[in-house]
Parts: structure tokens; C-alpha cells; sequence
């Protein structure tokens, strides 16, 4: 019995820590919170999330800096040269599952581009792009 | 004595910590915060006083948002904390330094390197890419045995 309330312990941690999430949870979560901020919120867009991802906003930066153009490849940090897995949920399956690390990249790299945080609408829009990108080959 | 066990453990883990284990692996907090954007480096690339200037700085760090959640910062600044260079990685003026490559032991290891590699030369290395030279960076192992500079007019 000594071992088992570590064990049990243990195993209700990993329960909270591991709880995966689905790239449609995200999507679902962010139209309710531009919901909540639009009432007229009209949907998401995948055309429109393209756009905000290769634009640099005015910065020297882009999404897609880092990310490249088409996100279902292997990026590159744009000062640092380290690989970053691809983006594309279709291309590498441990993307957008750990709400943790969504909300942290998230808020790094839109003040990063943006100077501020990312709206839902505009986090849904990328997402919504995302989703419709291919699986590739990875270099 | 049913406690002594996992206070040893405790005793065992803590005192390997504090110790500059050149060969205790990278702690996966770290790696997974720090991880990302740049390679892992060692606790012992900095001083103590350099890595709480970096940890303070978070939020701008080198032009970019690296903000880590307080929760998530305490295991990244134990590991930088007791792995920390014991010799001082301050500047001239006495400040603490930030960029592991303005250190004069950085500087002094890699007086060899060739200038094609450096700053400005025609097949330039970026100041953070390690791992271009020093095949198990990721690692966190810098032995002279892994190093492979990329041959003259390679293609990376």
C-alpha cells in the first residue's frame, strides 16, 4: 500500500498532463472566445489566415519567417538556424494537442510579429489555414 | 527508516546537480523551454550572475518574446543555477554578460575556427548554431572528439 498512493498519484498527474487535444478543440475554442469578443463573428477563414501568416504586419517578421510559406515543411528559426518541425497538424501529428504549449507559442510569436498579442479570430484563421495544408515530405 | 530511502535519493540527486556534471543529461524542462528556438546550452557556458540576468530578461530576450510561466521557470533556473560556470562570465565593465559568444573562454576555444566560418565570412555559421560544429550539441556535449566543421564549400 506505501507504493500505491505514489503510484496513484502518479498516474492522476499524468491524466492532467497528458490529456490531448485535437486541432478541432482548438478551432472550437477560439470561435467561442471571437464569439464572445464579435457577436457578428462570422467564421473562420482559411484564405484570410494565409494572408495573416506570410504578411509582416509592418515588422521585419513574418509567421512564416520561421515557419516558411508552406508550414507543412521543416522551418528554420530565422536567427538562430535551429529546425523547427513542421507546423501543418497533417505533417506533424503533436501539433496543436497540449493547450499549454498552443497558448505559449501563441503569445511568444504573435508579440514577436505583431507587437501584441493575437486575436481568436486571427488564431482560428491560421488554425483553419493550418488544417487544409497537405502532409509532405520533410527534407 | 522507511524515510531514509527517498531522502537519500533526494541527498543523491541534489548533490549530482550542484556538481559541474559535464555528463548529466540536459533536464527536459530546460530542453523543452530553451530547447526550441536555439540549441540547449549547458549551465556551464555562464556564470550564476549571467544566467538570472537571462532569466530576468525573458520577456525580450535577444529581440524576441521567450516568456516562460513561473511554474515551468523553477526547474530551467535550478538546473542553470547549479550548473552554473564557477568562473566569472562578466564584461569589461563588470555586468554580467548575456551572449555566451562574448566570453572570453568562448572566444579563446574558438580562436581556431577559420574566418570563412566567422561573422561576415563566406560561409558564416550563425553565433547560435552549434551544432554545425559540434556534432552531439544538442546533447549538451562539446568534446573535441565531436567536432566537425563543415567542409569548404559545402552546402548546409
Amino acid at each position: 500500500m506505501r507504493v500505491a498512493i505514489p503510484i496513484a498519484a502518479a498516474l492522476a498527474l499524468g491524466a492532467i498532463t497528458a490529456r490531448a487535444e485535437r486541432p478541432a478543440d482548438f478551432e472550437a475554442r477560439f470561435a467561442a472566445e471571437a464569439r464572445t469578443a464579435d457577436p457578428a463573428f462570422a467564421g473562420f477563414s482559411a484564405e484570410r489566415g494565409r494572408a495573416f501568416f506570410t504578411n509582416a504586419h509592418g515588422g521585419d517578421w513574418s509567421c512564416a519567417s520561421c515557419h516558411r510559406n508552406d508550414p507543412s515543411v521543416v522551418g528554420e528559426h530565422i536567427v538562430t538556424g535551429k529546425r523547427i518541425e513542421p507546423l501543418a497538424p497533417s505533417a506533424n501529428a503533436a501539433r496543436f494537442t497540449r493547450p499549454a504549449s498552443v497558448a505559449k507559442w501563441f503569445q511568444r510569436n504573435c508579440n514577436d510579429v505583431l507587437q501584441r498579442a493575437c486575436t481568436a479570430q486571427e488564431k482560428g484563421d491560421v488554425l483553419a489555414w493550418l488544417m487544409t495544408l497537405p502532409a509532405k515530405e520533410t527534407r | 527508516m522507511k524515510l531514509s530511502i527517498p531522502v537519500a535519493a533526494i541527498l543523491l540527486v541534489s548533490s549530482a546537480s550542484a556538481a559541474e556534471s559535464k555528463r548529466a543529461p540536459l533536464p527536459p524542462a530546460y530542453v523543452e523551454e530553451c530547447g526550441s528556438c536555439h540549441v540547449a546550452f549547458p549551465g556551464r557556458m555562464l556564470d550564476a550572475a549571467s544566467w538570472q540576468a537571462v532569466i530576468g530578461g525573458l520577456s525580450q530576450h535577444f529581440g524576441v518574446d521567450a516568456s516562460v510561466d513561473a511554474k515551468t521557470l523553477e526547474p530551467v533556473r535550478a538546473y542553470l543555477e547549479g550548473s552554473a560556470r564557477r568562473k566569472p562570465t562578466a564584461g569589461a565593465d563588470g555586468q554580467p554578460l548575456l551572449r555566451i559568444t562574448e566570453t572570453r573562454w568562448f572566444v579563446h576555444e574558438h580562436d581556431e575556427v577559420p574566418s570563412r566560418l566567422r561573422p561576415g565570412g563566406a560561409e558564416a555559421v550563425k553565433p547560435a548554431e552549434c551544432g554545425a560544429c559540434h556534432q552531439q550539441a544538442a546533447t549538451g556535449s562539446y568534446a573535441e572528439r565531436d567536432i566537425q566543421m563543415p567542409r569548404k564549400g559545402a552546402t548546409r
